[in-house]
């Protein structure tokens, strides 16, 4: 299977300095497939997606993103400015225009349907999170990438959101990246976790995660809570497994060195 | 009643109105409310340079307002946040314009005459310069209109589109820059300034999006050009401050009937 995008070695400083952000990062992400990055404030899960997206440089290994590969993207944290009026039909044609037919359809499949003439800066937290899930939506991607899309929302929220996702991507096929550091709601949505601190601690199906001791030492107690609450909801299964557990260095700085 | 003069200013007044009511809502949009003043300081190196070298005083003052819209951008693609850049750009630029200035004795005495244009005085030559000018800029805005809204919505999303959000400041700077330098010699640097702030600031409480701001902006500058210039041949005030004055009627009347 090709792969949508794939990561070698990468390696990327803070921008203006020579500080290690990232250090050999291999990573990859296959049609259809829901993977979520989690990791520590700091530990380079958004300048990972950045660079990923190619809006980042790199400081060493490469990128190869599919040819005529279409993505949808909800950045992190997306600052409203109040000084320019936007509606949120208007926002949908950003920068390129679309039908109000096709506006109402995006909006309905979100979940917003007829917010067409809100100003964007009057929507609640979930809903312009919806907004942008919507627009990200328009031109059929085959991978959507959310950084941090719940931040704001709360726990209720969260759950629809991911449930959400999880619909969209059964509807649509298209895969998902998503950046969380919503521990629980992470688990139960994704078909594989990548931990990250600096490097990647470990990755694999959620059952093999969460019981991973790098896992656990990265998020400590809360991650125990994290388990038990996953292995509620669903069987625990470790044959899904598929990356053997690398280890987790805290310190990355000196990772590799 | 009208006499040429007074056409001549209505036309140069509406030219220019047409521009800045867009290029202005970007001003507002992207706070770079202070990008005029910058300019205009700017003006007065260029000045002297014209004199020094004995070129056109236009290629002076627009290659300086070009050279400020070019550290302007990138500045602030180095993360200097942008009311600081044209706080630390506007007070450099006339410092260094004045130390310059001072070696070109002749330019002294009419140094104001060059910077401080009065709308009615604007002959054929300036209407041509301001019509011409102000059409490329507003053409290159509709041309990339898409484009800029998205990157001053949000840098990340611009990206994500496949939008260098730096090309996209940079062409606005430089928009800028040609519209203050061209202005200034013909209507002066409070006008200019001020119709590129006041109308679109006073029409941002009244649109809901970014297009029916910037041609709401556009048409309360037209109607401040008229009814300043109008105040002006009835009670025989200032043109320029007048036109300024009516901008600011509407700006109140414009928080007064916000709705967006």
């Amino acid at each position: 299977m090709t792969a949508l995008i794939e990561a070698r070695n990468l390696t990327i400083h803070r921008p203006g300095s020579a500080e290690t952000v990232l250090q050999s990062v291999d990573f990859r992400i296959d049609p259809g497939e829901i993977v979520t990055v989690v990791g520590p404030n700091g530990s380079g899960k958004s300048s990972l997606v950045r660079a990923l997206l190619g809006h980042m440089p790199l400081a060493a290994g490469q990128v190869s993103r599919r040819p005529e590969l279409r993505i949808g993207y909800v950045p992190q944290r997306v600052q409203l400015d109040t000084a320019i009026p936007m509606t949120v039909r208007r926002f949908l044609s950003l920068p390129r225009r679309i039908s109000d037919h096709e506006a109402a359809a995006v909006l309905q499949r979100t979940g917003v349907p007829g917010l067409q003439r809100r100003q964007l800066t009057q929507l609640s937290g979930g809903q312009f999170q919806r907004v942008l899930l919507a627009r990200a939506l328009l031109h059929v991607p085959d991978l959507l990438v959310l950084d941090e899309p719940t931040q704001g929302l709360d726990q209720p929220g969260i759950v629809a959101f991911y449930k959400l996702i999880e619909d969209l991507r059964g509807q649509t096929g298209a895969a998902v990246l998503m950046v969380s550091h919503d521990l629980l709601v992470v688990m139960g949505a994704s078909d594989r976790v990548v931990c990250l601190n600096g490097h990647v601690c470990c990755e694999g199906t959620p059952a093999h995660v969460s019981v991973d001791p790098a896992y656990r030492a990265l998020f400590g107690a809360g991650a125990e809570g994290t388990l038990a609450l996953y292995r509620h909801h669903h069987d625990h299964d470790h044959d899904h497994a598929t990356v053997p557990d690398q280890g987790c260095d805290h310190d990355h700085h000196h990772h590799h060195g | 009643m009208l006499d040429d003069f007074f056409i001549r200013a209505l036309l140069a007044g509406l030219g220019l109105a047409v521009v800045t009511g867009p290029l202005g809502s970007f001003v507002v949009w992207r706070r770079m409310a202070y990008f005029g003043d910058s300019t205009a300081h700017a003006a007065i190196l260029g000045v002297a340079l014209s004199l020094a070298f004995g070129m056109s005083i236009y290629v002076g003052t627009v290659a300086v307002a070009l050279a400020m819209a070019l550290l302007v951008s990138s500045l602030s693609s180095r993360g200097q946040s942008m009311d600081t850049i044209l706080g630390v750009l506007a007070h450099s630029a006339l410092a260094i314009g004045l130390v310059a200035i001072s070696f070109v004795p002749s330019a002294r005495a009419d140094l104001s005459s060059y910077l401080f244009g009065d709308i009615l005085a604007v002959g054929r030559g300036d209407l041509a310069l301001i019509w011409t000018g102000g059409a490329l800029v507003l053409g290159t805005l509709i041309w990339r209109w898409q484009r800029l809204v998205t990157s001053t919505l949000n840098d990340e999303l611009a990206m994500a589109a496949g939008i260098d959000p730096r090309i996209e400041r940079l062409v606005l700077s430089v928009a800028l820059a040609v519209v203050v330098a061209l202005a200034i010699r013909v209507v002066g640097s409070l006008l200019i300034s001020a119709l590129l702030i006041v109308p679109a600031a006073a029409a941002r409480g009244l649109a809901p999006t970014p297009e029916r701001m910037a041609a709401s902006a556009t048409a309360i500058a037209a109607a401040s050009v008229a009814g300043g210039l109008w105040a002006s041949l009835r009670l025989d005030t200032p043109a320029g401050p007048s036109i300024v004055a009516a901008a600011a009627v509407f700006f109140v009347l414009g928080q007064v009937f916000r709705r967006f």
